[in-house]
């Protein structure tokens, strides 16, 4: 019960919303690094995914790719990136954490865009052929929309893995909010730690809800239709 | 990281040799409590939901749930309660298992295919029978797969722990980093990894020995 008032007591503290370890702060630099290797991850996944499963070469590959990605445990990637980064001089931090989440998030992108140009209508791509569509705009115009729903279910799934990963950063001297679950833990302050696995759970639900509503949103609104939802487009 | 050390002192592994291995089998044991009370969990769980589709969705729900949770941040939530103790750490850790084991379990039995079961009811098998006999284990082949999955999760989860004092290998790792010396930390990452890919492929062993009718696919 004490507890809970000291973390009450904690949100409502005003100097836990300012300065460098302020939340505004942590939560910015815990997005920054996050976006930033999500972003790295899906320029590398989406576009290799997509040609793969365009061109159905490479299944082997990409669904593997998924299997040992879930193997590797973010600790030990972690691990592995850590002395690496410090010896190519770009320090604690930002860098070691960036290069253990970019293998992180890969795998699911990658897995989901291959899977979802595989999945698409045979038949709509042939009756896209069969109006005269050339093959780069059967790709943009009829399998992209398509699949587009299942890939962005895959970036959902690599975003949410890369924020809840991003709190092991601070292992490495990072930013972002696990520097209150780790800085808790080491000072034995309850209050810091709770009030940032509450802010780090909270991050993670929300960008699962988040993107969830965008992969909906994404479903094309013809087949939306045909399902039988209102959509009067 | 003084750059004159190297990656890997081969003297720290003679040194140490007792010490790893004693944090491997530290390491297994955390994975094998965790996945063990998980799959039990998840078994009555998937039992019910056979009787009950219903409660389906909001146990995925709240499972997905702690799913998303991360894990260092669920750890912290339990440190005031439960202190830095084996405890947390496979609450934890269980938590993590039952999304993949129950999807593993519902699946399965939602896999058999509905002449066989309409067969077996003709053949005059009651509710239970058809599920111990008939159902269960049929269902084999996807519950293992379930269950893989949830060791390999759990097997990198566990090098989380270390944080909160248990740890199997991930001791080695958190030392490494701490200490700013790699060959710890790589022993500790690689022995963690090795160890998932040799669990799954002991795994993949007893799936093939419980189903030998699904050996030719």
């Amino acid at each position: 019960m004490n507890l809970i008032v000291a973390v009450v007591a904690w949100f409502l503290n005003p100097a836990n919303w300012q300065g460098p370890n302020g939340v505004p702060i942590r939560i910015g630099e815990h997005l920054l690094v996050s976006g930033f290797s999500l972003a790295v991850a899906a320029l590398i996944a989406l576009p290799a995914g997509v040609a793969l499963g365009h061109s159905g070469r490479g299944g082997f590959l990409a669904l593997n790719v998924a299997n040992v990605g879930r193997a590797l445990p973010s600790l030990a990637i972690l691990a592995f990136t850590f002395p690496i980064a410090l010896r190519a001089g770009l320090g604690f931090g930002f860098w070691p954490t960036v290069f253990a989440m970019v293998p992180l998030a890969i795998p699911p992108m990658l897995t989901n865009s291959y899977v979802a140009m595989r999945e698409v209508d045979p038949d709509a791509v042939e009756t896209a052929r069969g109006m005269g569509m050339q093959g780069r705009e059967v790709l943009r115009e009829v399998e992209l929309p398509l699949a587009l729903p299942l890939i962005i279910a895959g970036v959902r799934n690599a975003a949410v893995a890369v924020v809840a990963t991003a709190t092991l950063g601070a292992i490495v001297a990072g930013g972002g909010l696990g520097r209150y679950l780790v800085d808790g833990m080491a000072l034995q302050q309850y209050d810091r730690l709770l009030a940032g696995a509450l802010l780090v759970a909270l991050l993670s639900v929300v960008t699962e809800i988040g993107l969830s509503a965008i992969e909906r949103a994404a479903v094309s609104p013809g087949i939306r239709a045909g399902i039988g939802r209102a959509e009067s487009s | 990281m003084t750059p004159d050390e190297p990656l890997i002192r081969p003297e720290w592994l003679q040194t140490h040799a007792l010490d790893v291995l004693q944090r491997v089998l530290e390491h297994l044991e955390l994975t094998g409590i965790a996945v063990g009370v998980g799959f039990v969990i998840s078994f009555a769980l998937g039992l019910w939901i056979s009787r009950r589709p219903g409660a389906y969705a909001p146990i995925t729900w709240v499972t997905g749930i702690l799913y998303t949770i991360p894990s260092l941040a669920l750890f912290a939530l339990l440190i005031p309660f439960t202190g830095l103790s084996l405890l947390t750490a496979e609450i934890g850790l269980v938590s993590y298992t039952l999304l993949i084991l129950i999807r593993g379990i519902v699946g399965g039995i939602r896999s058999v295919p509905a002449e066989v079961r309409e067969a077996a009811i003709g053949m005059g098998y009651t509710g239970n029978q058809l599920l111990w006999q008939v159902e269960l284990p049929l269902a084999t082949v996807v519950i293992i797969s379930g269950v893989r999955v949830a060791t390999i999760t759990t097997i990198g989860l566990v090098t989380v722990t270390a944080l909160i004092g248990q740890g199997g290998l991930g001791f080695f790792i958190l030392d490494g980093i701490q200490r700013l010396f790699s060959t710890p930390l790589i022993v500790g990452a690689t022995l963690s990894v090795a160890l998932a890919v040799a669990a799954d492929g002991v795994l993949v062993l007893l799936q093939r020995w419980l189903t030998p009718w699904a050996r030719g696919e």
